[in-house]
């Protein structure tokens, strides 16, 4: 089964997120290769995913792991098996944060086994008008408890223009990847979510311009 | 034997003077990657990354050509479809786009394979048109259904320029690949070898005569690096390489060939120019990171995008039956 992901994953993923948007990638010396590692985006477009898993060379892409909200990629049989075996999700259970559940559990066994998780401390994908909402603290958690696990901001500039949300049709269109150096945990929370969004903030900076109206 | 054969058939199909411009130019290659070593080698002191980087892109991208040349017409066709592809998205991401036009965009696409496939179906009198007045009036009118008339007129003009430089004039090179080969002493894919190495050249002359001798600015406000010392150094070297070497590969000679001597240099420094108006206008130095050490696809086929078409209808009318 893995090696079926591996093939899909080069083969099919790849090539079809290269096509929608180019995949202009700076920093790539940045992307960590190995586990425990987190990597936290800014979230537009389901494309931001795809365009992550693309990104990373073919000897650590099996150890990518998006980290997605079981709401909604696992309600649907198809979508669920898609979701899990290709994409290979960590499933976070978002409706059930706060209940005294512990909704990162599945992420903390994937981090223990070695692998990188991908999240988007945004929550939930953004208008695509190139806004950075307020970043919820769940990464902070997970870099709390593996605090050697580097934690590598990536801004994706231009995602939501491909494929919105509510859209269906993807629109080939570049999207700049750029990627930071890891913020480190260094003990506190508020200073930690702090570095973190100062980091994709400066990132967004360096993109260039989205004019996109 | 028969792989032998094969390539004995296959060299002697290609005609002599491509195989000796192809070798000249992977000559040209080795020597730029062993001076980039030398230098790297000879003076750690310095950062030689961007000159290897360039250099590692201009092997690929001629690799890539010299293929597809040697392959014949349809091979040629698809690489430079796939350039135009990826300038036309380059071009587009870069541009100020409206919500409301993202299938106006798809539509941009679609313009592609259908342009190609008059191309390949051989069909110049619908190539001719099919963008430049059919693409032209479809696209605007798809737009006025959508029903969006807040800047409406810019962004049906920026579509259009898109679409003529990065599809209909980079489509012109693809098309002389279908001029048969008794109409070009290297066949038709000397024509576009000629071509390409013309107007690359034409780049590098002008670059280099810039950095030796360059003091008097030709036009600041969009590339404050180019001179007159570059432009007019330039404009010589490759008018004399036109001159002196265009004959091997093209059926031009007297009016024709120093027509094309003259004109060629400067449509390309005019290709090069304009484009820095647009990426100056966007606010972007180079339009994507996919060549390592050049830029984006579009910043390497600006004077292209000015050249090929005119070294096409200079050819057509000196000389080519056919078109």
């Amino acid at each position: 089964m893995t090696w079926i992901r591996w093939l899909l994953l080069l083969l099919i993923v790849r090539p079809i997120a290269r096509f929608l948007t180019g995949a202009d990638v700076s920093g790539r010396e940045h992307l960590p290769l190995k586990g425990p590692a987190i990597v936290a985006a800014n979230h537009n477009s389901h494309m931001d995913t795809l365009l992550l898993l693309s990104i990373f060379p073919s000897r650590a892409v099996m150890r990518v792991r998006p980290a997605a909200a079981s709401d909604y990629f696992l309600r649907d049989p198809v979508i669920g098996w898609v979701s899990r075996h290709l994409i290979g999700i960590v499933p976070i259970a978002r409706g059930k944060a706060g209940s005294g559940e512990d909704v990162l559990a599945p992420a903390r066994e994937a981090l223990a086994a070695g692998d990188i998780i991908v999240v988007f401390p945004e929550g939930t994908r953004g208008d695509a008008s190139d806004e950075m909402a307020a970043l919820k603290s769940g990464v902070a958690r997970l870099a709390e408890a593996f605090p050697d696990a580097p934690v590598t901001p990536v801004w994706i500039q231009g995602a939501g223009r491909v494929l919105p949300k509510g859209e269906v049709i993807p629109v080939p269109l570049n999207c700049a990847v750029l990627i930071g150096p890891p913020v480190r945990w260094e003990g506190k929370r508020a200073e930690f979510m702090d570095g973190l969004r100062t980091a994709l903030l400066s990132l967004k900076a360096e993109a260039p311009p989205l004019r996109w109206s | 034997m028969d792989i032998i054969r094969l390539i004995e058939d296959f060299h002697n199909a290609q005609p002599l003077a491509l195989l000796w411009g192809l070798g000249g130019i992977l000559a040209l290659l080795v020597l730029g990657s062993l001076v980039a070593a030398m230098l790297t080698a000879t003076r750690p002191s310095k950062d030689y990354r961007e000159l290897r980087q360039r250099m590692s892109s201009w092997w690929v991208m001629v690799l890539l050509l010299a293929a597809a040349l040697l392959a014949g017409w349809q091979a040629t066709l698809a690489l430079f479809a796939v350039v135009s592809f990826i300038a036309l998205r380059e071009f587009l991401s870069l541009a100020p786009t409206r919500r409301e036009d993202r299938l106006i965009i798809l539509g941009c696409y679609l313009t592609i394979p259908v342009s190609y496939a008059f191309v390949a179906a051989d069909i110049y009198g619908i190539y001719l048109v099919i963008i430049p007045v059919y693409a032209f009036l479809i696209l605007p009118w798809l737009m006025a259904v959508i029903g969006q008339t807040k800047g409406y007129l810019s962004s049906v003009a920026l579509f259009h320029w898109g679409l003529m430089t990065c599809v209909y004039n980079i489509g012109y090179a693809a098309f002389l690949m279908r001029t048969p080969a008794d109409q070009a002493p290297a066949g038709a894919a000397g024509l576009v070898f000629f071509l390409l190495v013309a107007t690359e050249f034409n780049d590098v002359a002008q670059y280099v005569w810039g950095k030796l001798f360059g003091r008097h600015k030709i036009i600041p406000k969009v590339s404050p690096n180019k001179t007159w010392e570059g432009f007019l150094g330039g404009w010589a070297s490759t008018a004399a390489l036109i001159w002196f070497v265009g004959p091997l590969f093209l059926p031009l000679g007297g009016i024709g060939l120093a027509t094309l001597a003259v004109v060629l240099p400067v449509a390309g420094f005019a290709g090069d120019v304009t484009m820095s108006a647009i990426k100056r206008d966007i606010g972007v130095k180079d339009t994507s990171h996919l060549i390592p050490g050049h830029g984006g696809i579009l910043d390497r086929i600006d004077s292209l995008t000015f050249t090929a078409p005119l070294y096409f209808h200079l050819l057509a009318w000196f000389s080519l039956a056919k078109f």
